[in-house]
């Protein structure tokens, strides 16, 4: 009797699958919603930083007008001639000017002084937005008469009220108002110079304007018709150039502060997308385990004749549809987060941040996280596929196919390729791209080769004298299906960005604070002018302080580099010439000699005053140089203050440039910028706060155009602005953290029936509930102290390493906060574990038994 | 002519383990004429569970011919062999093998949803009255004692109406007095339904009821006869 063969029936529809996946699921919903609250974070903070994107831009559009506060503004870096003026009275509607630059002022009442960014104004800016001031009318008060609008934060500082006065200069103001917003200004950039508002018409009388100090003369303009504007921008365009002069339009500014906005929002959307993936590989690790556990079921349908297809769809659509669900949640946590962003950087942008619900943000947040989710979680799944049906008669001996592994190598290769593009999406570049996704993998592979190193070198080095409790706490991290790795990885990777972190900001603040050491200057006075040079000198030395440098600095512009000018520059990409080499303005000085701060590396430095008729040889810091693509013996021409002077590269200088005093791009050799309008800088040292205060009084009082860098400002302003820019990044750095914990939790519960036949076995054997909560205590301890040593030891090379190469200097990692960040991370973990498992520990076994078996 | 359910001709199964190869079946050959009922016996590690799961379709020979219900098992592909399973087999484990998510009524109704059938739900509910469980229909299998586990697969493997079925120490779990109970439903059910039933067991009470038994030893047929006739046959 010969039959004809089967074929495999037409299979049963994708409902059943549904219903099987839901069957199937019963018993495991709670533990397979803990695994997908991994990616919850991960989703949340992209939704999050989408939405607040999403938002940003709409307010950059909505209030670009009053981010400039005119259609138009031009800024000249020097007082306008004649012919600029009456091109300027020609221009917009309405006018407005302000002439803005450092000067110290100084609170009569208290006698505090401070370097601040004066802003004489006149005319009715902004035209669009307005200061907001305390009271409100002080906005126009203060235009009215010899009075001032003072930043907030300067007002605070040195316990300033309204009607008290404040000297500006030779002149003293009545404080109007308190200022606290401006058109287009940050929290950030108010930090590093506070404003000071004065009317236009007691500049002069301040004795502020001296030639050769730093100005910025900002005209503002309003048009009816913005085509006029137009017009006349096109009109004058040739002029612009000619006289350096820059402009902004709402449009540019625009443009510039949705780039800002886009370069942050970048850094956070990675930081973000860094959380996802750490959530996806926890669901990777507790799938695995899930898989593992749901072999004999899936024995059996392949038994009872389910296909390998059917049995692998039915687990796919319960984690599809479960990465759904974390994705929503996601989702709406991150909507709800992003009501908080705006109070995280709101120091950082100059808008009014608005926020609410962003659906296309929230539709791209779900599909990236369902998609990770997914790919990540077939992982696991495909070993579904070596899973025979004779495992319900007995575990087969089965090793996995190639078929198998070149499945896994595909899914791995998806993965590596969505991570470059969702990169590349957010960067724009493929180069960044690459690099940030190589960037991952090597950090996550360097992740766990430190932790596998780690935890060998305990295991072997590990005190077996011990007593019985810390041994079996510690070889908990070894039982079978332990995540110990992959919680190390997890909860590593926060530890080492919060580290990092802190490491940068400390090696930055250290930098800072130790170049002022060791009798090295702290004190830079400038705008000082040729007459005041020899009193203010006397004025140091009666303070029996030192001069350390004494130089004149002259403001000048490039105006050709080898023969090329902005427009050619501009207009010639291939002499690589970078166009914006011409827009800034230089501070040069001459000299004869090197400095101790300075190293001759290519050519001859000029020693001996120039001669008339002989090329004037100048000196050049050698990365500057590289910027500008010159090199020994290339022709440049600068214009000083409207004079055309040509000069030849002679030389390249290596300069230090992170000690605190005076260096320069540009040296020109002696007997050229003689009769130029120039000021000089005088650098000291002052031994504490309290001569610094007396000898900062004594000066602006002598000197009232004279400003003062002081170190110790300095210091308090860096710190002040990496604590508002640390915050943003520990604010994201979070999500990373608070990942690798619901990971930590997902894996306990995934081990859970296990160790509840632990604890059930031990307690049969007579340990106590203190002992068995201890052992546990130990176990979650020893996974901290792993996760938080792992991710340290990692930021502690990373800063070696950024020391070495970047900041050139010696690392001394910081001893208190490493043992504060690793003990409040190893108590973290331990804290979640104990939480996970109290239920476990103090629930009667045979009750937990019944429940969970 | 006589009608064949089984044919196994010249089997061989082996695994690799290292380096070292393992022959669990050493070229075993025998026939099941269909609707007979046959036991197979032997001591452990003689190859038994190895044997039924080849002829079960649950793992692929190493060499030799498996031809169940006219169709060969030894060289159908894994999808062409689930299909197989789901149409013509049914199976009793030892250990029930029921999955722990599914009521006992859906234990039974899965194979039927299988095979893709409709309004299966009153099928299954019969058969769970025939085998005495129809109060334990919504129950999960944690919930249900090792014999009534059993009697759920036993529901379980004949609601495809199998050609042939195979029940692998069907007692091995259940004391002596539910087992009493579950040998004769298991029979009165295969009668009912004219099935092929090939059972391995240690229970000598249960090969006994069996028409014959197969002796392995060693991976090989020691003995192949009728029950009350213990002369031993050649193989050919």
């Amino acid at each position: 009797m010969k039959k004809d063969r089967i074929l495999p029936e037409a299979l049963p529809g994708f409902r059943w699958l549904l219903t099987m996946a839901w069957r199937d699921s019963r018993k495991s919903r709670t533990r397979l919603s803990l695994f997908m609250s991994a990616i919850v974070l991960g989703v949340a903070a992209l939704v999050a930083i989408f939405s607040l994107s999403d938002h940003v831009r709409g307010d950059i559009n909505e209030q670009a007008k009053e981010l400039l506060g005119a259609d138009l503004v031009l800024e000249a870096h020097r007082a306008t001639d004649s012919a600029v003026q009456k091109m300027v009275d020609t221009l917009g509607d309405r006018r407005s000017r302000d002439c803005r630059f450092a000067s110290m002022v100084t609170f009569p009442k208290g006698g505090g002084t401070r370097l601040v960014q004066v802003i004489a104004l006149e005319g009715d800016y902004p035209y669009y937005g307005r200061f907001e001031t305390i009271p409100t009318h002080a906005d126009t008060d203060f235009r009215r008469g010899q009075q001032a609008l003072v930043d907030k934060t300067l007002m605070l500082q040195y316990d300033a009220k309204v009607g008290d006065s404040i000297r500006v200069g030779e002149l003293h103001f009545v404080i109007a108002g308190m200022l606290t917003q401006a058109p287009g200004r940050t929290g950030l950039s108010t930090t590093i110079a506070p404003p000071v508002y004065i009317p236009f018409r007691y500049l002069e009388q301040t004795g502020l304007l001296q030639k050769g100090s730093r100005f910025t003369y900002s005209f503002y303009f309003r048009y009816a018709d913005p085509q006029k504007m137009n017009r006349q921008l096109s009109a004058i365009q040739p002029v612009l150039e000619h006289e350096g002069l820059n402009y902004e339009t709402v449009a540019s500014r625009k443009k510039d502060t949705g780039r800002q906005f886009e370069d942050l929002s970048q850094f956070l959307t990675l930081i973000g997308f860094v959380a996802l993936l750490l959530g996806c590989i926890g669901i990777a690790g507790s799938i695995n385990i899930y898989i593992r556990e749901k072999i004999p079921s899936i024995a059996i349908l392949r038994c009872l004749g389910a296909g390998i297809r059917q049995t692998f769809l039915i687990y796919l659509i319960q984690v599809t549809l479960l990465g759904w669900v974390g994705a929503s949640v996601g989702a709406g946590l991150g909507t709800a987060i992003q009501q908080l962003l705006p109070l995280v950087i709101k120091d950082i942008l100059p808008v009014r941040i608005s926020t609410g619900i962003s659906w296309l943000s929230i539709a791209k947040g779900v599909g990236i996280g369902v998609v990770a989710s997914f790919l990540f979680a077939l992982l696991p799944l495909l070993s579904i596929h070596r899973i025979a049906p004779l495992y319900t008669l007995r575990a087969p001996v089965e090793p996995g196919s190639e078929r198998q592994n070149l499945r896994q190598i595909l899914v791995f290769s998806v993965i590596l390729v969505l991570i470059i593009l969702f990169t590349r999406w957010q960067m724009q570049s493929w180069t960044q791209a690459l690099i940030f996704s190589g960037g991952i993998l090597a950090a996550f592979l360097l992740l766990t080769g430190v932790a596998l190193l780690l935890r060998s070198t305990v295991r072997r080095f590990f005190p077996h004298s011990l007593n019985y409790l810390w041994r079996q706490g510690f070889a908990n991290l070894y039982r079978p299906n332990n995540q110990t790795i992959l919680l190390v990885v997890t909860i590593g990777l926060g530890a080492m960005f919060i580290g990092t972190l802190y490491f940068v900001q400390d090696m930055l603040m250290k930098r800072v604070a130790m170049s002022a050491d060791n009798n090295q200057p702290n004190i830079v006075l400038f705008d000082i002018q040729p007459g005041q040079k020899a009193a203010v000198e006397q004025l140091v030395k009666a303070h029996h302080l030192p001069v350390y440098q004494n130089l004149p600095v002259v403001t000048m512009r490039i105006e050709e580099i080898k023969g090329h000018n902005a427009f050619q520059a501009k207009e010639d990409s291939i002499s690589g010439i970078p166009a914006r080499a011409f827009d800034g303005e230089l501070r040069v000085t001459y000299r004869d000699s090197l400095t101790n701060t300075e190293e001759l590396t290519a050519g001859k430095f000029e020693t001996k005053p120039h001669t008339s008729g002989e090329p004037v040889y100048i000196s050049l810091d050698e990365s500057y140089a590289r910027r500008l693509r010159v090199s020994v013996g290339d022709s440049m021409v600068f214009n000083v203050q409207g004079m055309l002077l040509p000069a030849v590269v002679g030389s390249l200088r290596k300069v230090d440039w992170q000690r605190f005093q005076t260096n320069f791009r540009v040296v020109f050799p002696l007997g050229v910028l003689e009769e130029a309008p120039r000021f000089y800088v005088i650098v000291t040292r002052v031994p504490s706060a309290e001569v610094s205060a007396g000898f900062q009084r004594a000066t602006v009082k002598a000197f009232p155009n004279i400003s003062i860098i002081d170190l110790a400002l300095v210091l308090k302003v860096l710190d002040e602005v990496l604590r508002k820019m640390g915050f943003v990044i520990r604010f994201m750095t979070a999500f990373s953290i608070a990942t690798g914990l619901v990971v930590l939790m997902a894996s306990i519960y995934v081990s859970k029936v296990q160790r509840v036949r632990e604890t059930v076995l031990l307690r049969t054997l007579g340990a106590g509930r203190k002992q068995i909560f201890t052992i546990n205590v130990l176990e979650y301890c020893f996974l901290g102290m792993l996760a938080a040593g792992t991710g340290l030891l990692l930021s502690l090379a990373g800063g070696w390493a950024l020391s070495e190469f970047s900041f050139d200097a010696s690392f001394r990692p910081p001893f208190i906060p490493i043992v504060v960040i690793f003990f409040s991370i190893t108590l973290l973990t331990a804290l979640i574990g104990l939480l996970s498992i109290r239920n476990v520990v103090s629930t009667p076994p045979l009750e937990i038994l019944r429940k969970e078996i | 002519m006589m009608d064949y359910m089984l044919k196994v001709d010249r089997l061989c199964k082996s695994y690799q383990s290292g380096a070292r190869c393992l022959t669990v079946l050493h070229d075993v050959s025998f026939t099941v004429e269909t609707g007979s009922v046959l036991a197979i016996t032997g001591p452990s590690g003689s190859g038994k569970t190895t044997l039924l799961g080849l002829c079960a379709g649950l793992d692929q020979v190493t060499s030799g011919t498996i031809e169940l219900n006219g169709l060969r098992l030894d060289n159908a592909g894994e999808e062409e062999r689930a299909s197989i399973r789901n149409r013509y087999i049914g199976y009793v484990f030892q250990n029930f093998q029921l999955l722990p998510t599914l009521t006992a009524l859906e234990n039974v109704m899965v194979p039927l949803e299988l095979q893709g059938k409709r309004n299966i739900r009153p099928q299954a509910v019969e058969l769970l009255e025939k085998v005495g469980l129809a109060d334990r229909l919504h129950h999960y299998p944690v919930q249900l004692s090792g014999g009534e586990q059993q009697r759920v697969s036993i529901a379980r493997a004949f609601s495809t109406h199998p050609r042939i079925l195979f029940a692998d120490e069907p007692t091995g779990n259940l004391d002596e007095e539910t087992s009493s109970k579950i040998i004769p439903l298991l029979f009165e059910l295969n009668r009912e339904a004219g099935t092929t039933m090939v059972i391995v067991t240690h229970n000598a009470d249960l090969a006994k009821s069996t028409q014959r038994i197969i002796r392995l030893k060693g991976g090989q047929i020691m003995e192949d006869k009728p029950t009350g006739d213990t002369t031993p046959v050649v193989q050919n």
